[in-house]
């Protein structure tokens, strides 16, 4: 047997080091283990300072004997290799198990084990821990806001619709992949705002909006049917001559007053709230910062003075104000300076200026984009015949796009983000909501429940968009 | 109209207060290949580069197959797009197929559907052997093949004039070769060529006339083999001293 040197652990006594440090590294594990879930201590019969490090020291000593390079045996050299490659990772690594042994016990407490979920007041509300009974009550109020409970289905409806509409692209065939962009850009969010406008909103425009509804789908039904040598002409007129009809003839307008024809309630803007609105003002303000930030940071570019400094001053001005001005200008100082007849909707209002608020961004984002390009690219371009929006469109723009997609994600995260503040103006969206449940003298004291929840669900929604937005940047990568 | 394709006279451009081109004067008949050479700062680059409109000059007039190049020059584009041109740094579009970088222009440009387009483009990379290439990327091609690849995209415009800016200067001694020889088969298929290059055994070979520049100033313009026999400035005799 070769001597042991264990301060130099190697692989000749490898099952010899290997038993100790192990041993040893279990010890210390189990130690903590045993303090933290069952308020044991086992070496509660040393000093205090002792006591507290000995965990760690074992733990130490048992990770300095079984760091062997190259021992042969798989799992140990990847230990060795993620964690335990020298004296400081060690140690690093140690803290880092015990932390989280020694926090498993009070959140699980908290979150489950003690928390109350069920009955419907917050009497039930007896042990320690979260009171999910109160999320569970004002979980209408959460998704919905102030929004009718019996007409709650109509936001369900129309999301699922939109979601179901989103993921086409996944079913296109190969024949109509090349129209995905133009549908994701364009008619997507048309039909979107359709749905929110006509459906989520309601009242008596409702009727157009079903009429449009009935008229494309009959038009497109009978489309399958016609040559298509005519079916160009066909989707001109048909649709049209449906939608007049209905509107017109079939369903005119003195049956809507007779009350023979009910139309959805209107719901005015005030009362959505809660979850639903998060994703509204995000979709939307998603889609028009994009484009408008597209087009100032061309222009910041542009030789054209008017352009260039309406874009520098555009881009400077909303970088150089908080959001949260910019929301109460817009319900309380806007309206003033518009003629007295005329009324917009405050919600528009705020997804307007949410959106040339982000867009000053998303412009600087992008322009960081279009500078990272060598010049030889828009020489190459030039060359071939292209001219200004040829080349951008086909050869900068897709390059400059696709370096800048981690820097327009971290953008539209900060935009979701963002979207609570719409408080300012009377729109509660969830956080919101949070705030006005948790002064509901029925239900005080149940603030932290409430947060939890919410981070929750913004992690949810953001760690998606950031996992998108990571897939995105794999799928264009074409560099070796 | 006589067929000289690019006519340049008493052309004057500055950068800054520095110029670059001094009073330069020079014609090009159809289908000849000019070759210009010179040490670097004399303004080679800036001189092709004025010609297919790159660069901005500010004295003097530009014409080329018949068009005026002037700052109200609408269809600029469309002169572009009849003088192809191949860069020192390749500039192929990276997030383009090979193919695609090759039918990108000759699509959008020239309004040629995609089937006959793709034809045509693999036609001309079959011409620079590197059809079988056609669906990878410019990341994952040798420099050489790209180079190869950039002269094929310029030739998928079908333009009447190529433009060489120091081709292979950014390439390895081994692709050198490749990418000469590519332009040698177009040489021969009778294209109009101005090439600036270093590559003496490229003019001697294809090159009708070589122009020497130096310090924006077109030094000398002579026949080939006269211009390699006997060089009349003292500057061209030391510049080809020290090159040869």
């Amino acid at each position: 047997m070769n001597k042991l040197n264990f301060l130099q652990p190697d692989k000749n006594n490898l099952s010899t080091y290997l038993y100790t440090g192990v041993f040893l590294v279990a010890l210390s594990i189990f130690i903590v283990f045993l303090n933290s879930f069952f308020n044991k201590d086992l070496i509660s019969f040393l000093p205090g300072t002792i006591s507290f490090f000995l965990p760690l020291i074992l733990g130490f000593i048992g990770l300095h004997l079984i760091r062997i390079d190259y021992s042969g045996m798989k799992f140990l050299d990847k230990v060795n290799k993620n964690i335990n490659t020298n004296n400081f990772n060690a140690f690093l690594s140690l803290l880092i198990i015990f932390v989280i042994i020694k926090s498993l016990p009070p959140l699980l407490s908290w979150f489950i084990i003690d928390a109350n979920i069920a009955g419907d007041s917050k009497d039930v509300c007896t042990g320690s821990g979260a009171c999910w009974t109160y999320i569970k009550i004002w979980f209408n109020r959460f998704m919905y806001g102030m929004y009718p409970n019996a007409e709650q289905w109509r936001i369900n409806l129309s999301f699922i619709a939109l979601a179901f509409l989103g993921t086409i692209g996944f079913f296109a065939t190969e024949k109509f992949k090349k129209y995905l962009t133009l549908y994701y850009v364009v008619v997507y969010p048309v039909i979107a705002f359709f749905f929110i406008f006509f459906f989520i909103s309601g009242g008596p425009i409702f009727f157009d909006f079903s009429y449009g509804i009935i008229a494309a789908v009959i038009s497109i039904i009978i489309g399958f049917f016609i040559p298509s040598k005519f079916k160009m002409y066909y989707f001109i007129i048909v649709p049209i001559t449906l939608y007049i009809l209905l509107k017109y003839v079939f369903f005119y307008e003195e049956l809507i007053e007779l009350g023979k024809l009910e139309a959805l309630e209107w719901v005015e803007t005030g009362a959505w709230g809660g979850l639903s609105l998060t994703f509204i003002v995000s979709f939307f303000c998603l889609i028009f910062c994009f484009p408008i930030g597209l087009f100032l940071s061309l222009g910041r570019r542009s030789d054209f003075p008017i352009i260039k400094y309406f874009s520098i001053g555009m881009i400077e001005f909303w970088r150089g104000v908080p959001l949260i001005t910019v929301l109460f200008m817009s319900s309380v100082m806007f309206p003033m300076f518009l003629p007295e007849d005329m009324f917009i909707d405050k919600l528009v209002r705020v997804i307007i200026a949410i959106s040339l608020f982000e867009a000053a961004y998303v412009a600087e984002v992008i322009r960081g984009g279009l500078q990272a390009l060598p010049r030889g690219q828009y020489d190459a371009a030039k060359s071939l015949g292209m001219g200004y929006w040829k080349m951008h469109i086909l050869v900068i723009l897709p390059q400059a796009l696709k370096l800048v997609i981690p820097g327009i994600a971290n953008t539209f995260l900060a935009l979701v983000k963002d979207t609570p503040l719409i408080f300012v103006v009377g729109l509660l969206e969830i956080v919101g909501m949070l705030n006005l449940a948790k002064t509901n003298p029925e239900w005080l004291g149940f603030a932290m429940e409430g947060y939890v929840f919410a981070s929750v669900l913004f992690f949810i929604i953001c760690y998606a968009m950031s996992k998108y937005s990571y897939n995105l940047e794999q799928k264009y990568k074409t560099e070796r | 109209m006589s067929d000289k394709i690019i006519q340049i006279s008493e052309m004057n451009k500055w950068f800054g207060d520095f110029q670059v081109l001094k009073n330069i004067n020079l014609e090009v008949e159809k289908n000849k290949k000019i070759v210009v050479c010179g040490p670097s700062g004399s303004g080679k680059s800036t001189l092709i580069r004025c010609i297919n409109r790159l660069e901005e000059h500010q004295q003097g007039s530009i014409i080329v197959d018949g068009n005026e190049l002037t700052e109200d020059t609408k269809d600029i584009e469309k002169i572009r797009a009849e003088v192809g041109m191949v860069f020192q740094q390749f500039n192929l579009f990276p997030h383009l197929s090979i193919l695609d970088n090759c039918t990108l222009a000759p699509i959008w440009v020239k309004k040629m559907p995609k089937k006959e387009a793709e034809d045509l483009a693999l036609q001309h990379l079959e011409k620079v052997q590197i059809a079988d290439q056609a669906n990878k990327y410019p990341g994952q091609l040798s420099g050489g093949q790209q180079q190869r690849c950039a002269i094929a995209r310029a030739l998928c415009m079908e333009p009447k004039i190529m433009l060489f800016d120091e081709p292979t200067s950014a390439l390895d001694p081994e692709m050198i070769k490749e990418v000469l020889d590519a332009m040698v088969n177009l040489a021969k298929a009778g294209m109009t060529m101005i090439v600036v290059t270093h590559e003496m055994g490229f003019a001697k070979e294809v090159a009708d006339e070589v122009i020497f520049m130096d310090e924006g100033m077109i030094v000398e313009r002579a026949e080939t083999k006269e211009f390699f026999a006997n060089p009349k400035s003292d500057r061209t005799k030391l510049f080809l001293s020290q090159i040869l």
